[in-house]
């Protein structure tokens, strides 16, 4: 099953859709509550980054039998450095963005903890692809 | 401890989200960075914060928090009380500050 959600830069209404409706789906398909909570929090940092940082995105999220492939990609500004924009409470976000609570720098953090395998590659200027792999199994 | 016994004893307001009364609150978070409370938060937990946007909310619905519990008298905005309507957390308010309320119900959860 392929399931495709698009994303507004600076639209955090949508923000979060895409994770409500694959939580649904994974407890449809009775993956195990842990695991969904993991997937759901590195999809919700990866939506709101899009949001927060992109002009625009899709996620495709591709469910299998044992396991689940979130790909985000964006139109935006990239990211020029990947390692340092890995660190915790390494953040561009405005002020704005901050001021609802996000930007602290730990959703890239929160991601790599929470999913099997992550990977980001980035243009500067073009915009980011970032593919997130979970095994249903456990660790 | 159930939400709607949380209401009586600290005479919170209710703003929205009616139908999850009954949920039970095993424990409390008290954050206003959305990052560190989806990191965080378990499962059941009341969520106390300033944050008045739509996504507390899905934050909450995604880590199925208890309730939400906002401080200092603040309300939710418009977008975030029509989202709650259809789910089933409640949203909740408080003139108390995060670390009265915080105080007051880590008391009676725990008894001290
Ligand atoms: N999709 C993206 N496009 C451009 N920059 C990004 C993207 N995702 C992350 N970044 C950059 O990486 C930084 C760290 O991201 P993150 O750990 O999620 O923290 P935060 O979003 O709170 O700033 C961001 O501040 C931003 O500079
Ligand atoms: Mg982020």
């Amino acid at each position: 099953m392929v399931f495709r959600y698009e994303l507004e830069g600076g639209n955090f209404s949508k923000a979060g859709h895409a994770s409500s409706e694959i939580k649904k789906t994974l407890k449809q398909l009775s993956v195990d509550p842990r695991i969904i909570k993991r997937i759901v929090v590195a999809l919700y940092e990866a939506e709101v980054n899009v949001v927060a940082h992109a002009w625009k995105g899709e996620v495709l999220a591709e469910v299998e039998a044992n396991q689940i492939t979130l790909t985000l990609r964006d139109e935006g500004p990239g990211i020029p450095d990947i390692p340092l924009a890995m660190q915790e409470g390494y953040s561009t976000a405005s002020p704005a963005v901050r001021q609802m609570g996000f930007g602290a720098g730990m959703g890239l953090p929160n991601m790599k903890k929470n999913v099997d395998e992550l990977e980001i590659e980035s243009r500067v200027g073009v915009g980011t692809n970032v593919r997130m792999v979970t095994r249903f199994s456990g660790e | 401890m159930k939400v709607n016994e949380l209401i009586e004893e600290l005479n919170l307001t209710l703003f929205c989200g009616e139908a999850g009364v009954d949920n039970e609150i095993k424990g409390g978070y008290t954050c206003d960075l959305l990052s560190d409370v989806m990191g965080n938060i378990e499962e059941g937990m009341v969520w106390i914060t300033m944050q008045t946007h739509q996504n507390v909310l899905a934050v909450a619905s995604l880590k199925d928090a208890a309730a939400v519990l906002i401080v200092n008298g603040y309300e939710p905005d418009g977008e975030m009380r029509e989202k709650t309507m259809e789910g089933a957390i409640p949203i909740l308010g408080t003139k108390l500050s995060a670390f009265e309320a915080s105080g007051i119900i880590y008391r009676l959860l725990h008894g001290k």
